[in-house]
C-alpha cells in the first residue's frame, strides 16, 4: 500500500538552518548537510527545504550549499527560494533535486509554471502557498516571508496553480507556524476538497495526532513538520528528530 | 617505449603493465555509462552510484554507449519526447546493441517504460528490448480516491529470482512517481510487483535487459542495495 508521506520542512538562511514562529524570529538550529545526513540515516520519506531569504534579501539560489546538501540526500528533496527561471529549474534538477517549489514567482510569473510543467512534467513542481487568516476571516496567500499579501483568496489560489500545471501545494499556514498547536484543518479541507493535485499540510504540527488529523480530517495527501523535526519539544533544545516508522504507521493507520 | 612492441607484449613484460590490466578491467566493469539525453536529472543518480562504491560516466555520445560495460538508462517525462532526444542523439541503435551483445542494461522510471514497444502516454516506439505495452493507471470508481500519478513510497516484492532483486525479496520501499506502468507480454519478465489498486509490474527483467518503475537512487538503503546488486552483476 502506498504510504502517507511525512517529510521535514527544514528552512534555510544564508546557508544555516533556521526556524521561525509564525514566520518571524528565525532560530539557528543547525548546518543542512548534517542535518540531510541525520534524516537520511532515519530514513525519512521525502524532504523539504526552504531558502526564506533567497527572494526576500535579493541573494539568488545557494547552489553551493544545495551541491553538498544534494550531494547527501538519497531520498527526494524539494528546494524552493528564489526560483526565478526555467534556467534556473534545469540546474537545480541536474544537480539532484526531484521537485521545485515556487512561491513569490509562482504569482509574479504564472507563465514560469506552464513552462516549467511542461519541460518537467507537473509532478516536479510544487506550488507554495503560504495563508494568513485575514481581519475580515479568510485566509489570503502571501509571499516575501508573509511580507506582501497578494489578497488572493488560499482557495482560489489552490485552483489558479493547479490550472497553471502545478503538481502539488504546499500548503503553509503562517498563523500555526512554530506554534506546536496543530493543524488549521478546516483551511486544509477547503483546499483539499477544491483541488485534484496532492496537497502537502504544513504549519502547526505539534504531535503525531496533529499529523493524524491533517490527513483523515483535513484531507491532505502528505505533511510536513517543521518545529518537530528539529526540537525536543515546544520551548526546548535543537535536536534533529523524526518519528520512527512504526509510530508513524500506527498514525497512519 | 619501442613502438614496434606490440601493446600486449609490453604489457605482458611489465609487471606494472600486468597489474594496470588487473585494476583497468576491474575498473570497467564497476564503471557505469549513465545515458544523458536530457530527459531526467541524472545528478541523484551519479551521487548514488559513487556512494555505493561504483564509478559512473554520464555520457550523450553513441561511441561511449558502444564501448560501454554497464549502461544505465534514467528517465522523466514523457514517453515520445524521451525517444526524440533519444533518436536525435543517435542513441537507439547503440541502446539495442549493447542489449544484443549481452551489456547490463539498466532502465529507471521512465528509462524501464523506454524498454517496451509501445506507451499509451505516446505514438512512438520504444526501443522494443523485453516484450510488452506501457499502460495508463485505470481505477475502478470505487477506488476513484487513487491519485493519478502514483508518488509516495510503496512496497516492492520481488516476483522472481535475480541477482538485482538479491536482498530486496519482500517487505523492500521504494519511492515512486508515475502515471503509467508496464505490462509484459510474459510473465517470465516480471521481476517485481506492487500493489496500487491493483497488482503492478514495477520490475522487468530479461537476459541482461532489466528496469525498475521505481527511483532507486531515491530510495536510501533499498536503493543502495539495488544499485550495489547492479553493480556486482
Amino acid at each position: 500500500m502506498l504510504a502517507t508521506r511525512l517529510m521535514p520542512c527544514l528552512l534555510m538562511s544564508n546557508g544555516a538552518l533556521v526556524k521561525t514562529v509564525r514566520f518571524k524570529n528565525p532560530v539557528y538550529v543547525g548546518d543542512p548537510v548534517n542535518a540531510v545526513r541525520i534524516f537520511n540515516q532515519k530514513e525519512v520519506d521525502e524532504l523539504v527545504l526552504l531558502d526564506i531569504e533567497a527572494t526576500t534579501h535579493n541573494r539568488g539560489i545557494d547552489f553551493e550549499t544545495l551541491e553538498k546538501v544534494v550531494s547527501e540526500c538519497f531520498m527526494p528533496i524539494c528546494y524552493g527560494g528564489g526560483v526565478n527561471t526555467v534556467e534556473d529549474m534545469r540546474r537545480l534538477f541536474n544537480l539532484g533535486v526531484e521537485k521545485i517549489s515556487l512561491g513569490a514567482a509562482a504569482f509574479e510569473n504564472p507563465d514560469l509554471i506552464r513552462q516549467a510543467s511542461a519541460e518537467f512534467g507537473n509532478q516536479a513542481i510544487v506550488v507554495t502557498l503560504d495563508v494568513k487568516k485575514g481581519l475580515l476571516g479568510g485566509h489570503s496567500v502571501r509571499t516575501h516571508q508573509g511580507k506582501k499579501d497578494t489578497r488572493i483568496d488560499a482557495v482560489q489560489a489552490a485552483l489558479d496553480m493547479e490550472k497553471l500545471g502545478a503538481g502539488e501545494i504546499l500548503l503553509n499556514s503562517i498563523d500555526r507556524d512554530g506554534t506546536w498547536s496543530g493543524f488549521n484543518l478546516k483551511l486544509i479541507r477547503e483546499v483539499t476538497s477544491a483541488i485534484g493535485v496532492p496537497v502537502i499540510a504544513c504549519g502547526g504540527a505539534g504531535s503525531l495526532q496533529d499529523v493524524r488529523l491533517a490527513v483523515s480530517e483535513g484531507g491532505a495527501s502528505a505533511v510536513a513538520i517543521g518545529s518537530m523535526a528539529v526540537f525536543q519539544g515546544k520551548d526546548l533544545g535543537v535536536l534533529i528528530k523524526f518519528p520512527k516508522r512504526m509510530d508513524q504507521e500506527a498514525a497512519f493507520a | 617505449m619501442d613502438v614496434s612492441l606490440s601493446r600486449e607484449k609490453w604489457f605482458a613484460e611489465s609487471a606494472i603493465g600486468a597489474a594496470g590490466i588487473a585494476n583497468l578491467s576491474d575498473w570497467s566493469v564497476k564503471l557505469i555509462t549513465v545515458v544523458d539525453y536530457g530527459a531526467g536529472n541524472i545528478g541523484s543518480v551519479l551521487n548514488m552510484i559513487r556512494k555505493v562504491g561504483g564509478q559512473a560516466e554520464a555520457s550523450s555520445k553513441p561511441d561511449k554507449l558502444r564501448s560501454a560495460k554497464k549502461v544505465l538508462l534514467p528517465g522523466v517525462g514523457s514517453f515520445d519526447n524521451a525517444m526524440v532526444k533519444l533518436e536525435q542523439l543517435e542513441l537507439v541503435q547503440p541502446l539495442r546493441d549493447c542489449a544484443a551483445l549481452g551489456v547490463p542494461l539498466f532502465g529507471i522510471c521512465l528509462g524501464m517504460q523506454l524498454l517496451a514497444q509501445s506507451s499509451e502516454e505516446g505514438a512512438l516506439p520504444g526501443l522494443a528490448l523485453i516484450p510488452g505495452r506501457v499502460r495508463r493507471f485505470s481505477f475502478n470508481t470505487g477506488q476513484s480516491a487513487l491519485k493519478i500519478p502514483h508518488m509516495g513510497w510503496n512496497q516492492v516484492s520481488a516476483c522472481n529470482r535475480h541477482p538485482l532483486a538479491e536482498g530486496l525479496e519482500t517487505g523492500s520501499r521504494f519511492y515512486f512517481v508515475h502515471s503509467y506502468h508496464y505490462e509484459c507480454e510474459d510473465h517470465a519478465d516480471e521481476l517485481f510487483k506492487t500493489h496500487y489498486g491493483y497488482d503492478f509490474v514495477s520490475g522487468v527483467q530479461r537476459g541482461n535487459v532489466m528496469g525498475v518503475q521505481f527511483h532507486p537512487e531515491k530510495s536510501h538503503r533499498f536503493g543502495m542495495r539495488l544499485f550495489k546488486n547492479f553493480i556486482g552483476l
